[in-house]
């Protein structure tokens, strides 16, 4: 494995983006770097400012007032860069599939790496998807780009 | 001059202050997840940040004045890198490096990273930035003037002595200075503008993350990013070691327990402690610490 991605997959800096979400998401996320699951073992942590960041929490159907914002949030983003998406919502609109101000899924906005369902997901779930993505990077997992 | 350059960018300069600093952040990070009840980070974690950041793209704002914000994050890296070469320098060899001043040179050196760090945050651009950049001017004004009063409690106690190598000598013969009562004083006052120079938890409103986001470092990414860290690692190496030279008869290698002591305190003073606001910050550097940096200074004069 390159120092490069070893650098990359091994402190990775998250910038938590809510794009109208009900909140519930959002709380799950933040257990993840308490004491229970503490994810500053693996380098993660949570930052403030999108230009420190290395990954995208998505969270929340992305409705019309958001998409203008979440597209000037991505191209802020320092790259190399990966989305994360967290949630029925943003992973596949859920209920708001038909709900008139959200008619674009968070996919068809972002370039999404991973989709973590659940509503909320389990933190564990967050950390196996994580995991998943990391695996991804390195190339032990191939997925079909459809 | 390549001796100069040796010992300016590698040993005790840059690379070995580095170092030094990488590991003593790892240990912060360490000492607060266990405080915190958690596991922490593992021992090479600040250094893979420091290594993620310098291939990470950098961003520059189209609003950010584009020389100034490259330029400051490398006056203060300098700046720390120069302070630390000296304080290593004149515990290593005490007899034969430093010149007659260097007390005040290392004052004004340890305000350059803050001002690089104001100019920074005032060239990016961004209006939180720049709000971290008023509070940072703010706390400046604020523990300078403790810091430099109680600065004088050493010269004072030594008889007049601006070199730091005399001042080492002179406590190897009649003692450290914390052992008597204004120098114990001075001593504190010292931790808390430490403190407050690190920008650590109490005085840490120029970067409050919950409230302006990053601060100062907002709109700082990549390799400048990563500079800016390093900057402050290298500090909290920089400082300490500046006091126990002062105050607590130097330090050689066999005598780092004595930064540990202080590390641990630095710690332990920002685990416990929430964040103060601006105007708290200012009232507790020009009310409570300059009256007993001055009350300091009186005892020494008196010879306590």
């Amino acid at each position: 494995m390159s120092l490069r991605l070893k650098a990359l997959t091994k402190s990775i800096w998250v910038y938590h983006l809510s794009t109208g979400s009900c909140n519930n998401c959002d709380i799950e996320i933040l257990d993840l770097p308490t004491p229970r699951f503490d994810i500053e073992r693996f380098g993660i942590t949570l930052v403030g400012s999108i230009r420190h960041a290395d990954a995208i929490l998505v969270t929340g159907s992305l409705n019309l007032k958001t998409i203008p914002r979440v597209k000037a949030i991505y191209e802020q983003a320092p790259k190399p860069c990966v989305v994360i998406a967290i949630g029925v919502c943003s992973c596949g609109q859920g209920m708001f599939k038909n709900g008139p101000n959200c008619p674009n899924p968070v996919d068809s906005v972002l370039p999404v790496d991973i989709y973590i369902p659940g509503c909320p997901p389990k933190p564990e779930a967050m950390i196996a998807g994580v995991v998943k993505l990391i695996e991804k990077l390195k190339g032990n997992i191939t997925t079909s780009t459809s | 001059m390549t001796r100069l350059l040796f010992n300016f960018l590698i040993y005790p300069g840059f690379l070995f202050t580095a170092c030094f600093g990488l590991v003593a952040s790892w240990i912060d990070r360490k000492v607060t997840a266990r405080i915190q009840w958690r596991v922490g980070p593992p021992w090479y974690q600040p250094l893979i940040d420091l290594v993620k950041l310098s291939i990470k793209e950098i961003t520059v704002p189209r609003s950010a004045s584009k020389g100034l914000f490259f330029l400051s994050p490398l006056i203060g890296l300098s700046a720390v890198t120069l302070v630390s070469m000296l304080v290593w320098l004149v515990n290593i060899d005490p007899v034969s490096k430093g010149f007659s001043g260097d007390i005040i040179v290392i004052m004004y050196l340890l305000t350059l990273p803050a001002i690089a760090v104001i100019l920074g945050a005032s060239a990016s651009g961004n209006p939180l930035a720049s709000l971290g950049a008023s509070r940072e001017i703010k706390m400046v004004m604020a523990y300078e003037l403790p810091f430099i009063i109680s600065l004088i409690v050493p010269v004072i106690k030594s008889g007049g002595l601006l070199k730091l190598s005399e001042i080492i000598s002179y406590q190897a013969v009649n003692g450290s200075f914390i052992a008597s009562l204004s120098g114990i004083i001075a001593f504190i006052i010292m931790i808390f503008c430490m403190q407050a120079k690190l920008g650590l938890v109490p005085f840490d409103a120029s970067e409050a993350e919950t409230e302006i986001i990053a601060g100062t470092c907002i709109e700082y990414s990549g390799m400048l990013l990563a500079i800016l860290k390093l900057t402050k690692t290298m500090l909290m190496v920089a400082l300490p070691l500046f006091l126990i030279t002062l105050f607590w008869q130097g330090f050689t290698f066999l005598s780092l327990w004595k930064y540990v002591i202080l590390l641990v305190i630095i710690i332990l003073i920002r685990n416990t402690n929430p964040r103060v606001r601006i105007d708290h910050a200012v009232r507790f550097f020009w009310g409570k610490m300059t009256l007993l940096s001055i009350i300091a200074v009186l005892l020494a004069i008196k010879g306590m």
